[in-house]
């Protein structure tokens, strides 16, 4: 199974952009299914972006961030072929992360 | 953000993080430092703020109890009309200073804060992403900078719903 994370990281000079596109249902709590049964919530509370052992973002996500969660940002500091280490946590427990390199 | 509860543990913390801001605190009065990272240097997730129903009191728990005040230096990009609530753009770039975590807030969704980033030094005060909106409401972005709360708002007009069943 491949990974829930896609990233684009893209040095350009001084400022890297990632682009960062999550497969994950997060389902709010508020929804009901076809039988009238409210779908659990079941949604990433936490993404960790890490560049040498930095953190360089994080986002806290509550249940309103839309399913497969994407989110774009920028960071000084890295450079090409650098290491950019992605990790998410749900409000189940469960994890996922991905090193990528820097374009 | 809740870093200004204790400022021991989140002293130590950054001490454990290392790098550039152990010199900073070595250097430096410690609060003051502690203040300008609170949101980078505390990774515990704010889970009361998030399970909360009223907006505002969502904002008071993240950021300890501090008012934002308006601020025309934040860009908040959002549609005027969403045909779809489950999936609104939305994007925050501030030309603020000292920039260490940006908050959405939607007031009228049944939890309405949507997001916190946390921007550690060297990351651009700008994000984008994608919100769910049960109906029309406003989006509020909440920018702390300095250890100061700014804000702006922007109504969207929701068509159907995001968080229908």
């Amino acid at each position: 199974m491949g990974s829930s994370i896609r990233v684009r990281a893209i040095a350009n000079s001084e400022v890297t952009d990632v682009q960062t596109l999550i497969q994950h249902p997060m389902d709010s709590g508020f929804v009901k299914d076809d039988k009238g049964e409210i779908i659990p919530p079941h949604f990433i509370q936490q993404l960790t972006f890490e560049h040498k052992g930095r953190k360089v973002f994080v986002a806290d996500w509550g249940t309103a961030v839309s399913k497969d969660p994407y989110v774009k940002f920028s960071f000084k500091g890295a450079g090409k072929g650098d290491d950019l280490k992605v990790g998410w946590i749900d409000n189940k427990g469960e994890t996922d992360t991905v090193t990528v390199k820097i374009q | 953000m809740t870093a200004h509860r204790g400022s021991f543990p989140l002293t130590r913390r950054l001490l454990l993080e290392g790098g550039t801001l152990v010199a900073l605190a070595g250097v430096g009065p410690v609060l003051p430092v502690a203040r300008a990272t609170s949101a980078a240097a505390d990774d515990r997730y704010p889970e009361a703020a998030f399970n909360q129903k009223d907006g505002n009191e969502a904002i008071r728990l993240l950021y300890d109890g501090q008012l934002a005040e308006p601020s025309d230096r934040i860009k908040l990009d959002a549609p005027e009309i969403a045909e779809n609530g489950a999936v609104v753009p939305v994007s925050v770039t501030t030309t603020l200073a000292d920039v260490t975590s940006i908050a959405l807030v939607v007031p009228e969704n049944p939890n309405p804060l949507a997001a916190c980033y946390r921007l550690p030094p060297g990351t651009m005060p700008s994000v984008a992403g994608r919100l769910k909106m049960a109906k029309t409401s406003a989006i509020v972005a909440i920018v702390e900078a300095g250890g100061k709360l700014f804000s702006t708002s922007r109504e969207v007009k929701v068509t159907v719903g995001g968080c229908g069943g």
